[in-house]
């Protein structure tokens, strides 16, 4: 799928701009996407680390085992096979809240992290384990309370009334949310049942 | 008002968050230096292991933008949306929206000081902004970092999650401010 798409922007971009008359530049963009590509990398250091360094003195503060254990009877419906003393909750949790909170630098720390636990359960290695693709949803459905960036952008543009846009956020993203999540909840219980056996792994 | 409190939330929310985990961290008797040092030192292996993907991601971004080939297919899919109800200008936005965060943003920028903040175009472009995500950016550093190279339905929920997102601030902006 994901090889389908990358093929198609790449071969599309190129046939595209061979046609306008435009091709040098892509040999342009190809350079300067690559070095895009790095940058963010780099960027993502620093804040890796920190963000890294700060959830393992919340965890050894025992902070995420408590929020874990308080939020247990949503996880345990969205994350079925992840037994509940798993530090992958921990981080799952960790990148919820600061999506909901707008923290963009730090939710994909914890998001990653998370990955990398929920890694260590899946039975198979080189496939999507169904707490991940839950987990995904959650992440790119997920709930906006403060919409910062784009708040900032229209103080910048001279808006009379900046944050207006905050309660239509929030119920899009509040609706979106559980759509999607009910579809993926649908999905699992009913339509892939052969997944279950995995639920004790 | 609403205004000055979410000012005030963005900028106590890290300092807070700051304050509670080391205090609470010393009150426990954490090493918390000791602690930090440990977690953060995964934070380089964790940010290098996802150079190839977003390379891969970004070139194939920016080809597809600077030939055109974006905007051909913001014209072609545009009359599908204004049977929807939306302004045809907003399209490159949605389809931008799940490649690219930066690109997105620059293009909502454009979209509200073009229109203006508070015109129909202009909070449509901002409550899309917010309201759906980098799915490809979230999809190829998570899965990629992990080592997934079967997916699933992982894209097709992460692409629900945007089309909903898109759906649901046409239809909330059309009500509200339409």
């Amino acid at each position: 799928m994901l090889n389908l798409i990358w093929l198609f922007l790449l071969l599309g971009g190129i046939v595209v701009a061979a046609f306008n008359g435009k091709i040098e530049l892509v040999t342009e963009t190809l350079f300067s996407g690559a070095d895009e590509g790095v940058k963010v990398c780099l960027d993502l250091i620093g804040l890796m680390s920190l963000w890294l360094g700060m959830l393992e003195v919340a965890k050894q503060a025992g902070l995420i085992r408590l929020l874990a254990r308080l939020l247990r009877p949503l996880t345990v419906l969205l994350f079925p096979e992840v037994p509940s003393h798993h530090p992958a909750l921990g981080a799952i949790i960790m990148n919820i809240s600061a999506n909901i909170l707008g923290l963009g630098n730090a939710a994909t720390p914890f998001g990653l992290k998370a990955m990398e636990e929920l890694q260590k359960l899946n039975p198979r290695p080189d496939t999507a384990s169904d707490a991940m693709c839950t987990f995904l949803a959650t992440n790119t459905s997920c709930v906006t309370l403060i919409p910062a960036t784009i708040i900032g952008v229209r103080v910048a543009a001279g808006s009379h009334n900046p944050t207006e846009i905050v309660g239509p956020t929030i119920f899009a993203t509040g609706f979106s949310m559980v759509f999607v999540l009910a579809v993926d909840y649908f999905w699992r219980t009913f339509l892939r049942p052969k997944y279950r056996r995995y639920r004790k792994c | 008002m609403l205004e000055s409190i979410l000012n005030q939330v963005s900028r106590w929310a890290i300092p807070a968050l700051f304050f509670i985990f080391l205090f609470l961290g010393s009150i426990r008797r954490v090493p918390v230096y000791e602690a930090f040092i440990q977690g953060a030192s995964e934070g380089f292996q964790t940010a290098v292991r996802i150079i190839p993907y977003l390379v891969a991601m970004f070139v194939a971004i920016k080809v597809f933008r600077a030939s055109g080939a974006m905007g051909l297919l913001a014209q072609i899919l545009a009359p599908v949306l204004e049977l929807l109800g939306a302004p045809a200008e907003v399209l490159p936005l949605a389809l931008m929206r799940p490649l690219s965060g930066s690109s997105a943003l620059g293009i909502a920028t454009e979209l509200i000081k073009t229109y203006g903040p508070d015109s129909l175009i202009g909070r449509l472009a901002s409550v899309m902004q917010g309201s759906t995500d980098t799915t490809f950016f979230v999809l190829t550093i998570y899965f990629g970092s992990a080592g997934i190279k079967r997916y699933r339905h992982a894209i097709f929920l992460g692409l629900l999650a945007d089309l909903t997102g898109l759906l649901t601030s046409l239809f909330i902006c059309n009500r509200l401010f339409g």
